[in-house]
């Protein structure tokens, strides 16, 4: 279902991005890369009030005519992306916001990890695993 | 010397198995064998008590086996009696008979090393006897007679190579960790073997001569307890006893070990209920060199409850994964069921193996030269206790922290300074200092209010005068009330400056000066100062004193006091909402009137009481009223200030629903 996940950074650089080998993989880096800017829009918009008045998941960034992108945005500008195959009509919006709740509990695992630091591309394999358990994964 | 697969005696044909065939090639080496092949006596007589045979059983060994016709021990004989003494510690009859099946070696018991003991009789194994070899020829230094015995065609040459380094791997050059599996089933716990072992393995494969040489160099290490060891040796031993256990499992932990990696917690974590912090654990962990995508997996496995800091069984566990990945063991992708936490390991004893324990910690202090140079300084802290005053210092921040954290967990920036807890005679005691120091600022009832008293006597009370400092502070109450602490403490500085130090300093403090207004009533005797400054007060309280008394009476639970202490205090009270939006303005001015007020009035107070000379009993009573008045005081005021709070928040929200709505609405 989901094709693509993707960690970025506060910098806008990813730290983990994944993808279905079928479609192309420098197609979903380049769409995570343009989500990147709709991200941005969305945090920007809301940032005169208090940060905790934003919302983490960001829903729809954009449709396509082929897949969706789905959002989330951490407290300290982390940004997740989740790219989903258009032709699931089934999932529903709980389901990518669990997606994204498992992804962010998973990366907080890898933040724990003294042995990580924060900024190095995410190789933990523990990651890994959670990530090919969420729903309908690769 | 014939080292054939047969040994013939009298016609007499017996197969032996490979391995017994090299364990009695290596005993019989160990005989030393003259030109001829004849065994020296001596020596197989000390092998034959060695294998704690009654003494008739191995007359009869003898005679079977041909030498007591012969008398002497040839190759054969000497062979046969070997395979006899098997047949004999497995219970079988002396006859050759018996020896013409399977028969698990003869157990020699160590007549250098007691340590050897401990090694069971373990059919499968080709070790067991090479171990106890090991031991007797640790002994005896290697005689030149070994070459002979290496020169074996088969690979058998490296097996009985490893003898003098029993545990080497020796057979193939890629040592996989499969090799190293089979060690474990050994279970062998002598300090000498291991030690052989590890120089076979530093040595490598290629060199037997070398190997023979490294023995005899080893040998020599062997009657000291090591205080010369090499860094590898002493590493490569722990590592040796980690992989050592006795259930052949190389995920449980053992009994040595498991006190040795209590031993170790306790170093960077006095108390083993606690945690260690992340920081703590990284540079501990990267001692051991290995890589860090290694520790960070081995990290991801031993924390199981993901909170970044590891309990003594995370540490335990993390320890042993280290240990075993240094011994060539591959991580496992999910932690091993023995190496969970919750994992109790049935009838586990904690041995207390001094043996064990000093090559042990050998372990960490030849890890240090290997440590980084950034590690030399931390770990030269954690492992020499150093009493000087940083390390004091950072024992004091320790033990400050432990008082503000009750979870136990110290704050991660403590942490490393928690490497110098090995000042264990010193910590307690700087704890309590600390404590001490601590607490005085806490309890302020203690020696403040003494020290209060007595400042009090000395400033007269003139009236309240404007303050000309904090122009934005609009009260004059505040104003009057500083410039009286101020007055009061210019007579008394010596006392006061050590309150005033710390008094402003608790944060959330309350004005003092209701306290100041009760001090002044208790002894009675003041009270045409503390009137001055009531009616200084009096304009601006009164007309808070009902919201004040429907605070008080929002479920407060302090004593009553009385009557006029609680108007002077609501009256003080009055300042809180007095100034809401002042407070947040100048909230340092508000915080250090009113300590710097206590004081004053205070000193006041006991001024009054030390008019009659020794009325201590007056003192304390009046002290402890005095706290009780401040509790008091300090309730009614927190209640209030959260009030307050909930007044500002519910303003806040009402604020943001509207900027929500009028906020674009964006799709969500």
């Amino acid at each position: 279902m989901a094709v693509c996940i993707a960690v970025i950074a506060k910098e806008n650089y990813p730290l983990y991005i994944r993808s279905v080998p079928t479609q192309g993989e420098l197609k979903f880096h380049y769409t995570v890369h343009t989500s990147l800017d709709v991200v941005e829009e969305k945090i920007s918009g809301v940032g005169k009030a208090l940060a905790d008045q934003r919302e983490l998941y960001l829903g729809l960034l954009y449709p396509t005519e082929d897949y969706k992108v789905y959002g989330y945005v951490t407290n300290s500008k982390v940004k997740f992306v989740i790219v989903v195959d258009s032709s699931n009509t089934s999932l529903r919006d709980n389901e990518i916001r669990s997606m994204f709740r498992k992804l962010h509990n998973s990366f907080t695992d890898v933040m724990c990890n003294p042995f990580y630091n924060p900024g190095d591309p995410i190789q933990s394999k523990g990651h890994q695993t959670a990530q090919t358990h969420l729903p309908g994964n690769f | 010397m014939d080292q054939g697969s047969a040994a013939g005696t009298g016609g007499t044909f017996i197969s032996l198995s490979d391995t017994e065939q090299r364990c009695y090639s290596g005993l019989y080496a160990l005989c030393q064998p003259d030109s001829s092949g004849k065994l020296a006596a001596g020596k197989v007589a000390e092998l034959f008590r060695a294998s704690q045979l009654p003494a008739e059983t191995l007359h009869q060994v003898t005679e079977v086996c041909g030498a007591k016709r012969l008398g002497y021990f040839g190759c054969g004989q000497f062979y046969v009696a070997l395979k006899l003494m098997a047949a004999a510690q497995a219970g079988l009859p002396v006859r050759l008979e018996s020896v013409a099946g399977e028969l698990p070696l003869p157990l020699f018991i160590g007549i250098t090393n007691e340590l050897e003991m401990r090694y069971p009789n373990h059919p499968s194994t080709n070790e067991s006897q090479p171990h106890i070899l090991g031991s007797l020829t640790g002994s005896a230094p290697r005689p030149p007679a070994d070459r002979p015995v290496l020169r074996h065609p088969d690979t058998s040459t490296d097996k009985q190579e490893a003898w003098s380094p029993p545990r080497s791997p020796g057979i193939s050059p890629p040592r996989s960790p499969s090799a190293y599996r089979s060690y474990p089933y050994g279970a062998q716990r002598n300090g000498t073997d291991t030690l052989l072992a590890y120089d076979g393995k530093v040595a490598g494969c290629p060199s037997v001569p070398q190997e023979n040489s490294s023995p005899s160099h080893y040998s020599l290490k062997l009657q000291p307890e090591q205080p010369v060891i090499t860094r590898v040796a002493s590493v490569e031993r722990l590592v040796e006893r980690a992989e050592m256990d006795y259930s052949d499992d190389p995920w449980r932990i053992t009994e040595e070990q498991h006190e040795y990696y209590t031993n170790q917690f306790r170093s960077l974590q006095p108390d083993l209920s606690a945690l260690i912090m992340g920081t703590v654990a990284k540079n501990f962990f990267t001692k051991s060199k290995l890589p860090i995508p290694e520790l960070s997996h081995i990290w991801e496995l031993s924390d199981v409850d993901k909170d970044g800091a590891l309990t003594f069984p995370e540490f335990c566990t993390a320890f042993h994964l280290i240990v075993a990945r240094k011994n060539g063991y591959t991580l496992p992708e999910t932690l091993p069921a023995t190496l969970r936490p919750g994992f109790v390991e049935p009838g586990v004893v904690p041995a207390p193996p001094s043996e064990a324990t000093e090559p042990l910690i050998v372990f960490d202090d030849n890890m240090m030269p290997g440590a980084n140079q950034l590690e030399m300084g931390s770990v030269d802290l954690q492992m020499t206790s150093r009493p000087g005053v940083t390390s004091k210092q950072d024992t004091r921040d320790e033990s400050r922290k432990p008082e503000f954290s009750p979870k136990r967990i110290p704050d991660p920036h403590e942490k490393p300074i928690q490497h110098v807890s090995t000042l264990k005679p010193d910590s307690p005691q700087e704890l309590d200092a600390n404590m001490k120091s601590r607490t005085r600022p806490r309890s302020y009832s203690s020696t403040s209010i003494d020290d209060a008293m007595k400042k009090v006597e000395e400033p007269p009370t003139p009236p309240p005068r404007p303050q000309k400092t904090h122009s934005r502070a609009s009260s004059l109450d505040l104003n009057k009330l500083f410039q009286q602490s101020a007055q009061g403490s210019r007579p008394s500085q010596h006392s006061l400056s050590a309150k005033s130090g710390w008094l402003p300093r608790p944060p959330a403090l309350p004005p003092r000066p209701p306290a100041t207004q009760i001090f002044s009533f208790l002894p009675g005797s003041e009270k045409s100062s503390q009137k001055a400054v009531q009616q200084a007060n009096f304009a601006d309280f009164s007309k808070f004193r009902e919201e004040q008394e429907s605070s008080v009476r929002g479920g407060l639970s302090t004593e009553d006091l009385a009557p006029p202490k609680l108007d002077s205090t609501l009256r003080h009270q009055g300042h809180a909402p007095q100034k809401p939006v002042r407070r947040k303005l100048h909230p340092e001015s508000q915080s250090a009137t009113p300590p710097s007020a206590a004081p004053y009035s205070a000193a006041t107070l006991t001024k009054s009481t030390q008019r009659p000379p020794p009325k201590q009993k007056r003192e304390i009573q009046m002290a402890i009223r005095k706290n009780r008045e401040t509790n008091a005081v300090l309730t009614r005021l927190n209640s209030e200030l959260q009030q307050q709070l909930k007044v500002v928040h519910r303003e806040r929200v009402t604020l943001e629903s509207q900027l929500e709505l009028l906020r674009p609405v964006a799709s969500t």
